[in-house]
């Protein structure tokens, strides 16, 4: 038998079907592929008791003719998202053991469409990272290697970006069909540049945010990870739904995305925002984007020069915003109801103890810098300036896409994966600076998608980044699917 | 905040050692929405289940749980805004409170900070002495109750009830608009009668659904303002009175010794009748609100609130205003009568086709006289409209004295029955019979011929003679044809 794992979730969705091989045997596969990528710490739990027996009743399902979407397709679930009867902890020491007796609604939709639980995969502490450095569980290697100029391999570990760090290793290294993630900031797209993967932060309101951890409410949003283009619209029309549970889950008619893939984009206006040149940008992200721009002109779209004029001032009013949220969020973790507890003197030194012990230094510090911002004070010199800032990065936007254009494309992330510990050892705003293309789409509250449109010199995957409409996700899938035409798919060669 | 200069009546003055001084007070009322389930979560809202019996996964702040907004709370909350004749915001915002406390399990509050759903209201307070006093109400906002911390059930641990926890509150904030204790005493009473009327809080202090922050500040007459202390939690209308008492003597005591003011909360301590430190501005907390990114603001239609305006029930300054024109009611007894809606009603019922003033005096002075010295409210009232009105009924065609009808009511409330048939059964119908009466009146003549000698020179003695009539006739006899045959017998004109 061929490597079942190698499959797309098309691939294995249309195999399934033809009864080529069963859910079951799908899923050793990959349970098989997880025990043996161990060192790549992808996964912080593995569940293969449920996967069997979701496999076995995705089975039982399909031979009584009842087949969901995502019949048989077995994914992985980032730490983040509550599961019922099954440890969730963010990645954090402070949830401990915790055990939700629910499950997210997100999950609920995927199990509802057939697909088969893992287990859960790493991430950084709460989704507070760009490198998978902060998780409690250590950190995820990524599946790619540098080369060096030679072309022999420097086995320098290489981190797989944040924070959905586990999930985009796992899709890379095919340890999962498909992975959930979450993007605050960038924490789908940037993992997904640097693993050569599909990932989609859906417009706003698009996915529920019931039962998955909250790090920023105004700018979390949950979306997948895949290895192509159809993948990732086939799983986010899982994902999606509008939620009684979460008032800020929107009410729209969710579109068949697949459909969307292989469709001409050729009168479809592009956006290309001078604002996204920045200082010390190197030359093969510049090429990349070029290359990117080449390819849709010759698939027929118009490429026009925009103007995103307060792209600037997005990272810093993010990180004024995206804390400041957090503060307030993770207060709930507190020692007195569930997960860790440090039994101090009183309760303000239990407070202090179980705090100090259960978040991680990058955490704590967001608590304090979102403490700071709200202060009495400071509030309206830090918050509400940020919160103003947010409504002109969202009318640049407004304004282009009145223009006519259909979508925007930048690069996705500065660099590609850098090495565990370069950027994690000193100022926290160089590793802040990864964020620095996808911010702004957060802030906006639009769907933004990064797709792999090559290799650097080293050897290792660069992403663009496209950025559309509200609700608008099928153009994304549209034009990205050109980009993955002209630039193929990128797989790590197997090392561990 | 400090917006209303209105000066006291020198009569409401608190005399000091070195002059007058007059009391500005403010209150914050915290009302229970009278609601099924909490403000957020689809957890009841039933009182006395056992602890954390009424608690959700949002109420105990597990991870990943979203607030979403109960519309019967909204409408509740609108309702009462409409009652306080208050300015309806169609959009507002809801904000987290951030601070750590056990009984806190999300490590904040959902409150209402700078955009709260009522703006601008008034409610009038009808004084003993007739004078009517407008307080303003500057907003009312919802927030979430917190839940208890139980401090007494263990020597070195602290328990936690959660079944308050995300229980709808609506705070009402007055402006610093009243004087004195009394007029306090009569804003939370006139406040809970509007929330009773509307349907909105049970207003049962007992239970906590209703208590109030007490802000006291003490200045010269008409002049500065002083520093104002703020008097936490009390809950009850008495206590209202005490502690405002307490403290601006408190605070007068203070000044008058060359003292200054900390701007401080306070507690009152029922049992000592006093009010204590329990934090200065110092050490206030700094709660950090940021509108909560978890809610979308609260936005509704002028048609929606026009709906509930058009649903409202008639409030007691209406009511009153009716029960004077209509039924020829003083002031003083409307007032008494729209203190509670179903006492209004069943005066109402009572008065409806009959002598409105008479049934009045029934109502008030032998209904919710008995009603009061037994403790019962007017739900459980044994004696019902329909027998009250039936007893007047009786009075009014000359069936029954007042004395008789007295007795009647007596037999009413302790036995139940109609009084028509009672007075047939017991024997109490007045004797009209001008025959059984004039023998009364000869027997009582002929055994005092001493009085009836008296009388002649001292024609007050009148009085002597009906009641021994009356006695005689087991208080049945028409007092009015008793009156004349006595006179008629007597020779009196």
């Amino acid at each position: 038998m061929t490597d079942l794992t190698a499959l797309s979730i098309a691939e294995a969705r249309d195999a399934l079907a033809r009864k080529d091989f069963t859910a079951v045997e799908l899923t050793e596969a990959y349970l098989a592929a997880m025990a043996a990528a161990r060192p790549l710490n992808a996964y912080v739990l593995e569940t293969p008791e449920r996967a069997r027996l979701m496999a076995a009743a995705s089975d039982a399902r399909r031979a009584s003719g009842e087949v969901g979407a995502l019949e048989g397709i077995p994914l992985g679930v980032k730490d983040l998202y509550c599961t019922e009867g099954v440890r969730t902890t963010a990645c954090s020491r402070i949830l401990d053991d915790f055990t939700p007796p629910y499950e997210s609604t997100v999950t609920t939709n995927l199990w509802a469409d057939g697909a088969v639980m893992l287990g859960k995969l790493n991430c950084d502490e709460f989704a507070m990272g760009s490198s998978n450095e902060t998780s409690a569980f250590g950190d995820v290697i990524n599946p790619w290697r540098r080369k060096r100029p030679d072309g022999s391999i420097d086995p320098t570990p290489l981190v797989p970006g944040g924070s959905s760090g586990g999930s985009s290793a796992a899709v890379a290294a095919h340890l999962a069909a498909g992975a959930t993630g979450t993007d605050t900031g960038g924490s789908i797209r940037q993992p997904a540049a640097f693993t050569g993967t599909v990932g989609i932060k859906p417009t706003y309101g698009r996915c529920s945010r019931w039962g998955i951890v909250a790090f920023a409410s105004s700018l979390d949003q949950a979306g997948p990870f895949a290895r192509t283009v159809r993948d990732a619209a086939i799983l986010l029309k899982s994902f999606a739904s509008v939620d009684p549970k979460d008032t800020t889950s929107v009410d729209l008619p969710v579109p068949d995305y697949e459909s969307a893939v292989g469709r001409s984009i050729r009168g479809k206006v592009i956006g290309i925002p001078k604002e996204y040149r920045v200082d010390g940008m190197p030359e093969e992200i510049e090429a990349l984007w070029r290359q990117g721009i080449d390819w849709l002109k010759a698939a027929g779209a118009e490429i026009r020069e925009i103007s995103l004029p307060h792209t600037k001032y997005a990272l810093p009013a993010y990180y004024i915003v995206a804390p400041a949220e957090a503060s307030s969020n993770l207060a709930r973790y507190d020692g007195i109801r569930y997960g860790l507890r440090v039994t101090g003197d009183d309760i303000t030194d239990t407070y202090e103890r179980t705090r100090a012990a259960g978040f991680g230094s990058e955490v704590r510090r967001r608590i304090m810098i979102g403490t700071y911002v709200l202060s009495a004070g400071y509030y309206d010199a830090y918050y509400v300036r940020a919160q103003k800032v947010r409504t002109l990065i969202k009318r640049d936007f407004d304004i282009a896409f009145a223009a006519g254009v259909d979508a925007v494309l930048t690069p996705a992330t500065p660099s590609s994966a850098f090495g565990i510990g370069e950027k994690s050892g000193g100022d926290p705003v160089e590793m802040y600076l990864n964020d620095i293309f996808t911010v702004t789409v957060n802030m906006a509250g639009l769907p933004g998608m990064s797709v792999p449109a090559g290799l650097d010199a080293k050897g290792l995957p660069l992403g663009l980044q496209l950025i559309g409409r509200p609700f608008d996700e099928e153009t994304l899938f549209q034009v990205a699917e050109v980009i993955e035409q002209a630039a193929g798919r990128f797989t790590p060669d197997k090392w561990w | 905040m400090f917006t209303a200069f209105r000066t006291a009546k020198p009569s409401q003055f608190l005399k000091g050692a070195t002059g007058d001084w007059e009391i500005i007070i403010g209150l914050e009322v915290h009302a229970q929405v009278a609601s099924n389930a909490k403000l957020f979560s689809g957890a009841s809202t039933t009182f006395g289940n056992a602890p954390n019996h009424n608690v959700s996964l949002v109420d105990a702040a597990m991870p990943g749980m979203l607030p979403v907004i109960n519309a019967e709370c909204v409408a509740q909350a609108v309702r009462t805004g409409l009652g306080l004749e208050a300015e309806i915001n169609l959009k507002s915002v809801f904000d987290r409170k951030n601070y750590f406390y056990p009984d806190l399990p999300q490590g904040y509050q959902i409150s209402q900070y700078k955009n709260p759903i009522v703006g601008e209201g008034v409610i009038r307070l009808d004084m003993p002495d007739g004078e009517v006093v407008e307080v303003g109400v500057e907003r009312l906002h919802l927030e979430q109750d917190a839940g208890k911390s139980i401090h007494d059930q263990s020597p070195t641990h602290t328990y936690v009830d959660l079944n308050r926890s995300g229980v709808a509150l609506m705070e009402i904030v007055s402006k610093p608009d009243m004087r004195s204790a009394d007029e306090a005493k009569a804003y939370v009473s006139k406040l809970r009668t509007i929330l009773r009327y509307l349907g909105t809080c049970d207003g049962d202090m007992e239970k906590g659904n209703m208590r109030a922050d007490v802000n006291v500040s003490v200045r010269r007459p008409g002049g500065e303002l002083g520093t104002r202390c703020e008097i936490k939690n009390v809950n009850s209308i008495r206590f209202v009175g005490q502690a405002i008492d307490y403290e601006a003597h408190r605070q007068i005591g203070i000044l008058e010794d060359g003292g200054s003011i900390d701007q401080e909360t306070r507690l009152f301590d029922p049992g000592r009748g006093e009010t204590r430190s329990m934090r200065s501005k110092e050490e206030a907390h700094d709660y950090r609100y940021f509108p909560d990114p978890d809610l979308l603001p609260l936005e509704f239609t002028r048609a929606y609130v026009d709906e509930l305006k058009a649903h409202l029930p008639e409030l007691p300054d209406a009511k009153k205003a009716r029960f004077i024109a209509d039924y020829g009611v003083t002031p003083y007894d409307a007032m008494v009568l729209t203190l509670e809606r179903a006492s209004a009603d069943f005066f109402e019922a009572v008065a409806k086709g009959r002598d409105a003033k008479l049934a009045a005096n029934w109502v008030i002075n032998e209904l919710f006289g008995r009603l009061n010295k037994e403790g019962h409210g007017i739900d459980a009232s044994p004696v019902s409209a329909d027998q009250l009105g039936g007893i007047v009924d009786l009075i009014v065609d000359g069936t029954i004295s007042g004395k008789i009808a007295k007795d009647l009511f007596e037999i009413v409330w302790a036995e139940g029955g109609d009084p028509r048939v009672l007075v047939e059964t017991r024997g109490l119908k007045q004797v009209t019979d001008t025959g059984a009466i004039e023998a009364a009146v000869d027997a009582v003549i002929a055994a005092n011929p001493d009085k009836v000698e008296q009388i002649k020179v001292k024609p007050t003695m009148a009085g002597w003679f009906v009641g021994q009539v009356m006695k005689q006739t087991g208080g049945k006899a028409n007092p009015q044809a008793v009156n004349e045959i006595l006179k008629a017998k007597l020779g009196l004109d």
